[in-house]
């Protein structure tokens, strides 16, 4: 069998690189330890010395902000030392490669990199490469890559509906938009069907959707009307106008027409249902303000959620 | 001593109303009771409901302070620390279960620091076994016995009754 490059020989957390195999266990584990960082960010000192003196690179060959400064707030939380590395102006356009890059943060004693990559793979060849060269006391964080997997994502989401419906096994879940560019929506899905989720939905045109996207075990919509109906939970998803190319879609408003999300078109799912989105958010796009911003929303509890939970998967990975 | 003599374990109701008989009195009226999760957690509540006086009660979980990481990594579920009094100020009587090296009283210390700047910390154990890797020493004591390093002495609350066992030590 070959060995998950997650889990060390003792089957625990040392990289994050994808929710895809990912034990129940291990997620659960992941969500009960998120649950008492949240409550650091509240105190007059807003840190604890679990990784004092570690340095946690930031690669990010992608740009994002939020998830960059997440990333940084959770590591500062935990004492470590970050290092921002602006990737894309620097090495790899004077023809470094990504290995010698790592290689050489390594050599500066690196103990963790968080890697956001546009490649599907990047942070996955990483960590390959580190436990090849036995430098197993490094740890990946994938934050982030191409179109494959946003595991701090999918986590962060999955903590969010545990916090205000407890449980996954009675919930039926509708994911809304661009699945197909979606690496939140494929973290996501893998994570709600490894917990039991017993009904989990992907909303969207048929040119926004991969094609076997049944095969993840979701129910396709393409009327959003039939799909949101019962919903406990509706995670919109950001069009991510910058990855389209061609005709996919005939225009925004013409996207907002069918699949943005309207007070009208969510009063068809259950009084409580909660309202998420990964942001950054489109508004008139795919979500109207009325709905970002009224009472079913938790779209800011999530961005405070976000930093428990990657306090959490840091603190995990670098003990283990 | 080795761990072939099983030693004689105090009582643990008995020792704790012991270690309420030292504290009463002694203790300041305001006192705050903070217990270190979990078996502190426990003797905190009961000194709390069994000492008279005005304390407040919290709860601390040591975890993110304790200076295994590197080793044991963090494998335990971690609890939420509570402390719903103001630290700044305040008098508290940091309470554990067993003190033994002294680490985790160590840790709570630190972590109580980081709430506030208390006016002053006493610490209160049920039990003292001896064999301190640091300077640190309890105020109040349930009990004090030997046991061997590699025994250690767990309680346990069954239905609101604390009681004490050895086991042998779980290197995690």
């Amino acid at each position: 069998m070959i060995r998950n490059p997650q889990l060390n020989a003792n089957g625990e957390l040392t990289h994050l690189l994808t929710l895809e195999g990912l034990p129940a266990d291990v997620i659960r584990h992941i969500l009960d330890t998120a649950e008492p960082f949240a409550s650091i960010s509240e105190r007059e000192v807003k840190k604890v010395p679990l990784l004092r003196g570690k340095a946690v690179f930031n690669l990010f060959f992608e740009n994002s902000t939020r998830t960059r400064t997440t990333f940084e707030i959770a590591a500062k939380r935990l004492s470590a030392d970050v290092i921002n590395l602006n990737i894309g102006v620097s090495s790899t356009s004077k023809g470094e490669t990504l290995l010698d890059t790592v290689d050489n943060l390594v050599a500066m004693n690196a103990d963790m990199f968080v890697v956001r990559h546009a490649q599907s793979g990047a942070p996955h060849l990483i960590a390959t490469h580190l436990n090849q060269h036995r430098q197993t006391h490094v740890h990946v964080v994938n934050a982030g890559d191409g179109r494959h997997a946003h595991p701090t994502q999918g986590l962060l989401d999955l903590y969010t509906i545990r916090h205000y419906k407890r449980e996954f096994t009675n919930l039926t879940v509708a994911i809304v938009g661009d699945v197909l560019h979606s690496r939140v929506a494929r973290s996501l899905i893998h994570g709600l069907t490894t917990l039991g989720t017993p009904e989990v939905r992907v909303i969207g045109p048929r040119t926004l959707m991969p094609t076997r996207v049944d095969a993840m075990g979701v129910r396709v919509f393409t009327d959003m009307s039939a799909g949101l109906a019962g919903c406990d939970v509706v995670v919109m998803l950001r069009l991510q106008s910058e990855r389209m190319k061609g005709t996919l879609l005939p225009s925004a408003g013409e996207y907002f027409k069918h699949y943005g999300l309207t007070p009208e078109k969510l009063a068809l799912a259950k009084p409580d249902v909660i309202v998420m989105h990964p942001g950054p958010m489109n508004r008139g796009v795919e979500i109207d303000s009325a709905v970002a911003d009224g009472e079913r929303s938790v779209i800011l509890p999530q961005v405070t959620f976000g930093i428990a939970v990657r306090m959490a998967v840091m603190s995990i990975i670098a003990g283990n | 001593m080795t761990s072939n003599e099983t030693p004689e374990l105090p009582d643990a109701e008995a020792t704790l109303l012991a270690l309420v008989e030292r504290m009463r009195g002694a203790v300041a009226f305001d006192a705050a009771f903070v217990g270190i999760y979990s078996g502190g957690a426990w003797v905190a509540e009961r000194l709390a409901e069994l000492i008279p006086g005005n304390h407040s009660l919290g709860f601390i979980d040591v975890s993110y302070y304790r200076d295994d990481y590197a080793r044991t990594g963090l494998k335990g579920g971690a609890r939420r620390s509570e402390l719903k009094f103001d630290v700044d100020g305040a008098t508290i009587v940091l309470v554990d279960d067993v003190l033994f090296t002294g680490r985790s009283v160590r840790a709570a210390i630190n972590e109580l620091f980081d709430f506030g700047r208390p006016a002053c910390i006493e610490l209160a154990v049920l039990i003292d076994r001896g064999g301190r890797e640091l300077p640190i020493e309890a105020d109040y004591v349930g009990a004090r016995l030997a046991v061997a390093r590699d025994l250690s002495i767990v309680l346990s609350r069954d239905n609101g009754r604390l009681s004490l066992t050895v086991e042998p030590v779980t290197n995690a």
